[in-house]
């Protein structure tokens, strides 16, 4: 009987655990729990509100919230990448939000045209090669890494991520589909080896000399020279000075938006300023070394000392819009 | 063909075996008999080999196939054996169940082996059967098929018949005789039911508490049991007090018994012990009383049972004593009715008080 | 006539008696199949209505040129983990179950270990070992001028990997088939002239098909449902398709629909199996008074057997949790905090709970199939079991969206405010069994299986029926394929993380989630603590199982 109580009583909890409180925000994120929390009790300590928040893949939690549809306790959908915010918006999960401290923090180009989503911190795709063997003035664009003098030096993270699906989709927007195969064509003729399961893999092939030189980003780059400094890794910044004015280091966001049927719109408009300002800024990059978007706060001085560099400026929706041409794009190109 | 001398088995500290001998020759078919925990499995498991003995010797075909330090493995011995529960191969069909032990066989002298066997066991139309879809006897008579396949040196039975009804026992084991003295099989079997024993076997061990208490032809075992023991646990009958009147007399209350007193009229010693006014058991076998209504000897009848040619009457005596006794089933007598009786033994069996 | 009256002799098991009694089963047994076959079914069907919607483009697409390799590679990966799980599971199950050989206690439970560790972990620390870039091909460069290491990045290092990861399902399953086959059988085979080692594979190997097959069916199908172990590898499978579809083509129906084509296949398959071992039987009876003897293996292939189980051990559990317990050291100081205990708690708590109800629910199956063996009745069992092949978030989302939707009617209907069922443990634990009915079914299944129909009818000639036999008769009999099925669900359970990352209450984190969170963003260093903390938490049922079931038999 005992156990039948206990057990009663657990299987209840999970029924008292939904019942709501007014000054509070819930949001189901995608970006980690370790990321975010430190920012969200930040903000229950400055305003009282609590936040409360559920973590899961991107995928999963746009079909929770479809399914759930109007009756979603959720306020606030928080996720990495710009083409599943878009793919949020497409499907009607989230609504626009008319706020002057977000345009003011937030730059043009980091956030949704239609307001509906706003990037929250900067995740820069660039370059990482071993000094060792690759001479300086070799590198250039992310296009040249096509070019046959890398045949056997290039390394690649899976097409499978985001990270370079999101870098080949704005290529498309630059250079057209055809063009962007043939390019695409081209890295996978370079490849030293099969592509790599993540970024850090990608470097430390790099590192032992299996290749010369790979896409990444910068955060991974960041965490990996924390913990081994002396690998023969360097930064490079690549696509800077190029005529076309938007032409510049391929970047990508983390960032949220309001849902649809958000039932603490007010609130979770709120925290989405809170989280876009100056204070917050600094928590919510550092913590990962990804950059702020906010032009006023500067980077963790770890970050800073890779250098400045010029972003791309094209609207990361475009990445977004053009994900699942990419996708199919390097299913073609052979690129897996 | 198999011989144990002075084999001892134990498990832990409970000795199981103590001392068995005996010898069976070629195309003899031995019984081990007794009651549940005699060791009589024992010494089965030990003869198949799945079980290392702790004393004595075993020897099968002049061979030692088993002495303390040394087992011959159970499958190099060629020893067939039928399970009390048959442990055919659910798996397999009856066919393959035959062809088991066959596989060192060209096919065609399989096949030929596989249908001989079969259709002596009266299953050829089975071959291709589940074990699980055949009646209890048919399984029975598969497990034979199997183990007489790969022609055994020597084939154990062990409580071959057990799991089968009464009818389908007495008819199968005389079947199974028949095809073991056939194929002139030397076997031995295992079993607590002396009409097993006495339907199959040549010579017959009476086992208890892990010794051998006699061995030998049925009749003997009947007529001469070597103790009392072997006097109780086969077949049906009485003991009745009595007095040794001298070397060749012994009275008890139904008169004296004149002729041959066994040597060997107590458990110990011999004749020669059993001095003059010695008191003594004396086993009364139901047919050694014959119903005579002339007879002058009264007693009155107090139980019977009806077996269709006779009937077996447990009579009392007017000292108390009670007696087991065959008649004819014509003479249908009433319980408390009085009736005639009169001794015919040939061989007086008597023990020590 | 024969004397009746001197033994109730054995009465021929089809009794005429007995007709009428089978006759009124089906209308017991359906009740309880139904709503359990119901629970798996649901989800199915929901991603079964996306076939309606096929995406025509993305279908061209990845007709063209995703699928053909995608199907090679899962041909493959299918095919090498079912002969190395097999060969694995089955050897060691057999040398742990029936022999003796030096450590052989140690291993009998010790080999079952990597079942605690995430397949993806596996695969992640011996990637990192032996890749290009590893300590081990780094070390043969510097010191011997190697070059050239087999690449662990190829379909073999992923079968290896694999197989490492999920032989102790073959190994569970098995080791409890021959545990329960008794000794008699071998003997027979014995005495028909077979060493025991022939008599091993004659007998003992297909009599413990029924529970070879229930392991192996479960590892094949968490490699057909795997994500994580191929990702880390980049070998594309099938279930790389469905996700592709889903997270970057954005098509949940194209991935819905490639699933349903998935599950069909191993129903298909799981049904075949099923038919070709109905017309057999593998119940054996046992005298219980029959304890098996193992085989005392000497010299030489003593050494052996324990050679072989060292090597197994160590690849599949030593190293892989050395590498994850040196992580683990390096980042306990910055991670360990006291929310461990709660995450260990709730992770404990959801496993147990969870393991409860699926062997409840897998036993209640199991045993309507068996009072009630028709066709459709064994379509039903397969049916309930297919959750495992799933991919988890593709059966996540399956229920998820079913239970947001009674959500949905229910607040219409009531006029509540927020979640009803949804965030609830109910519907957690429920979910939990839509996965994992098959890993406790299957066990208990074949040990089902092994019971032979005269005893069932013993207990009814005794008027022991219906629960009363259950309980007195077949839950003792069954106690290993119970113990068996309980650890692995716990087990199981416990490294889930699709279905416990959508439908959990707020702030309920387990361990698994901590593995997800740190995995996700690539810091595999940290989530060697949550996963370290995991397979010590995984221990304790597995090494209670096997002292459990050990003492079963000696």
């Amino acid at each position: 009987m005992r156990l039948i109580h206990t057990t009663l009583a657990v299987l209840t909890l999970g029924l008292t655990a939904t019942i709501t409180f007014a000054a509070e925000v819930v949001v189901y994120s995608a970006r980690n729990e370790q990321l975010i929390k430190p920012l969200f009790d930040a903000y229950t300590k400055e305003t009282g509100v609590e936040v409360k928040f559920v973590t899961d893949k991107e995928g999963p939690l746009m079909a929770r919230l479809k399914a759930e549809g109007p009756n979603t306790p959720a306020d606030l959908f928080m996720t990495v990448d710009a083409g599943n915010l878009w793919q949020a918006a497409e499907e009607g999960l989230l609504q626009p939000v008319d706020s002057k401290p977000l345009k003011a923090n937030i730059p043009a180009h980091l956030r949704d045209p239609g307001s509906e989503w706003f990037g929250l911190s900067i995740r820069a795709r660039t370059m990482v090669y071993n000094p060792n063997k690759v001479k300086p003035g070799e590198l250039t664009t992310y296009e040249d890494l096509a070019n046959p003098k890398w045949k056997g030096r290039l390394c690649l993270r899976t097409s499978k991520k985001v990270y370079n699906q999101s870098l080949v989709a704005m290529m498309i927007h630059e250079h057209g589909e055809q063009k962007t195969e043939e390019r695409v064509r081209g890295w996978v003729a370079n490849l030293a080896t099969d592509p790599l399961p993540d970024d850090t893999k990608a470097m430390e092939a790099v590192a032992a000399g299996l290749c010369d030189v790979t896409l990444v980003n910068t955060y991974y780059f960041g965490r990996l020279m924390e913990k081994k400094p002396n690998l023969p890794l360097a930064i490079f910044w690549p696509n800077q000075n190029l005529k076309n004015i938007n032409a510049g280091v391929h970047v990508n966001v983390s960032g949220a938006g309001v849902t649809k049927h958000a039932k603490h719109k007010q609130e979770a408009v709120r925290l989405l300023e809170w989280l876009s300002s100056e204070k917050a800024q600094n928590l919510y990059a550092d913590v990962n070394l990804e950059y702020p978007v906010n032009a006023k706060i500067k980077a963790d001085p770890t970050v800073a000392a890779w250098g400045p560099f010029k972003q791309n400026l094209i609207n990361v929706a475009e990445a977004g819009k053009l994900q699942t041409r990419a996708v199919m794009l390097m299913d073609r190109a052979g690129y897996k | 063909m198999l011989t144990l001398e002075h084999v001892a088995q134990s498990y832990g500290a409970k000795p199981v075996l103590k001392d068995v001998s005996f010898q069976l020759k070629a195309g003899q078919i031995g019984c081990l008999l007794g009651p549940s925990g005699c060791g009589k499995t024992t010494a089965l498991r030990l003869i198949a080999g799945f079980e290392r003995l702790a004393g004595g010797a075993i020897y099968l075909g002049g061979q030692v196939i088993a002495r303390p330090g040394h087992c011959m493995p159970a499958e190099q011995r060629r020893v067939g054996l039928v399970f009390q529960d048959y442990a055919l191969f659910p798996h397999l069909s009856v066919a393959a169940n035959v062809s088991f032990g066959l596989s060192h066989l060209p096919t065609a002298d399989r096949n030929n082996r596989i249908h001989e066997m079969l259709d002596l066991v009266g299953l050829a139309r089975e071959a291709e059967s589940y074990p699980h879809q055949l009646s209890g006897g048919q399984q029975q008579r598969v497990a034979l098929a199997r183990a007489l396949a790969p022609r055994p040196r020597l084939l154990l039975l062990d409580e071959p018949f057990s799991n089968l009804d009464v009818e389908l026992r007495e008819k199968l084991s005389l079947e199974v005789r028949d095809i073991l003295k056939h194929e002139a099989i030397t076997a031995l079997l295992v079993t607590h039911d002396q009409n097993e024993a006495f339907a199959m076997a040549d010579v017959v061990g009476v086992m208890n508490e892990g010794a051998i208490q006699q061995w030998a032809a049925p009749y003997t075992l009947y007529h001469e049991p070597a103790n009392r023991f072997v006097a109780d646990f086969i077949g049906q009958g009485v003991f009745l007090p009595g007095t040794v009147l001298n070397d060749k007399q012994v009275e008890i209350e139904l008169g004296v018994l004149d002729g041959h007193i066994p040597s060997d009229c107590a458990d110990s010693g011999g004749c020669g012990a059993c001095a003059k006014s010695c008191k003594v058991d004396v086993l009364v076998r139901p047919d050694d009383i014959i119903h005579d209504d002339d007879s002058a000897m009264q007693a009155e009848v107090e139980r019977k049972a009806f077996r269709g040619a006779e009937f077996l009457y447990t009579l009392r005596l007017p000292s108390g004593n009670r007696l087991l006794t065959l008649v004819p089933s014509h003479h249908n007598h009433a319980i408390g009715e009085k009736i005639g009786i009169r001794l015919d033994i040939d061989h007086v069996v008597a023990f020590r008080q | 006539m024969p004397e009746h009256d001197v033994t109730p002799s054995a009465i021929p098991t089809r009794a005429p008696s007995s007709g009428a009694r089978v006759f009124s089963l089906p209308a017991s047994a359906w009740p309880a199949a139904l709503p359990i076959a119901l629970i798996t079914a649901v989800p199915i069907m929901v991603l079964l209505a996306h076939l309606l919607h096929p995406d025509q483009e993305i279908w061209q697409h990845l007709w063209q040129y995703v699928l053909p390799e995608l199907l090679i590679n899962t041909l493959w990966l299918v095919l090498g983990v079912g002969v190395g799980v097999t060969l694995l599971g089955v050897s060691l199950a057999w040398l742990t179950a029936a022999c003796d050989y030096p450590g052989r206690r140690f291993f009998a439970w010790a080999l079952l270990l990597p079942l605690a560790l995430p397949a993806y972990v596996t695969a992640f620390v011996w990637l990192g070992l032996l890749d290009f870039t590893g300590p081990v091909a780094g070390w043969l460069r510097e010191t011997w001028g190697m070059t050239w290491l087999p690449p662990i990045r190829s379909r073999g290092g992923v079968i290896l990997v694999m197989v490492l990861a999920l032989y102790p399902y073959v190994y569970l399953t098995a080791r409890a088939a021959f545990q329960g086959m008794g000794p008699r059988l071998t003997e027979a085979a014995q005495s028909l002239g077979l060493p025991r080692w022939r008599a091993f594979f004659r007998v003992a190997l297909p009599m413990a098909r029924p529970g070879i097959m229930a392991g192996l069916m479960l590892a094949l199908m968490e490699s057909l449902a795997d994500f994580g172990t191929v990702s880390v590898f980049n070998y594309n499978t099938f279930t790389t398709a469905i996700y592709k579809s889903w997270f970057s083509l954005f098509s949940l129906p194209a991935a819905a629909q490639l699933a349903s084509i998935l599950i069909f296949f191993v129903f298909v398959f799981a049904v075949l199996e099923s038919v070709a071992r109905s017309r057999r039987s593998y119940a054996a009876s046992t005298r219980s008074a029959q304890t098996p003897r193992r085989i005392a293996l000497k010299g030489a292939s003593a050494w052996l057997a324990l050679l072989w189980s060292a090597v197994v051990f160590i690849l599949a559990f030593a190293i892989p949790i050395g590498q994850i317990g040196h992580w683990a050291l390096n980042v306990y100081g910055q991670d360990l905090d006291s929310r461990y205990l709660e995450f260990a708690w709730h992770s404990l708590l959801l496993s147990g709970l969870g393991a409860l109800l699926v062997v409840g629910l897998a036993l209640i199956l199991g045993y309507a199939q068996r009072l009630q063996p028709t066709p459709t009745m064994r379509l039903t069992a397969r049916l309930a079991t297919l959750g495992y092949a799933l991919p988890g978030t593709v059966l996540a989302v399956g229920i998820f969206i079913p239970i947001a939707w009674l959500d949905n009617r229910l607040i219409e209907l009531f006029g509540l405010d927020g979640q009803i069922l949804g965030g609830t443990l109910i519907v957690m634990l429920l979910a939990y069994c839509a996965r994992f009915l098959a890993v406790g079914f299957g066990s208990i299944e074949a040990g089902l299986g092994r019971i032979t129909r005269s005893v069932d009818e013993a207990a009814q000639s005794l008027g022991v029926i219906g629960g009363r036999r259950l309980t007195r008769i077949h839950l003792p009999m069954l106690r290993v394929s119970l113990l068996t099925a309980l650890a692995m669900s716990f087990v199981d359970i416990m490294k889930e993380l699709p279905i416990t990352l959508m439908t959990r209450p707020f702030g309920w984190d387990t361990l698994a989630v901590r593995v997800f969170e740190m995995t996700s963003e690539g810091e595999w260093e940290r989530a060697a603590l949550p996963a370290s903390v995991i397979v010590i938490v995984g221990l304790l049922p597995t090494y209670w199982l096997i002292k459990h079931t050990e003492h079963a038999h000696t």
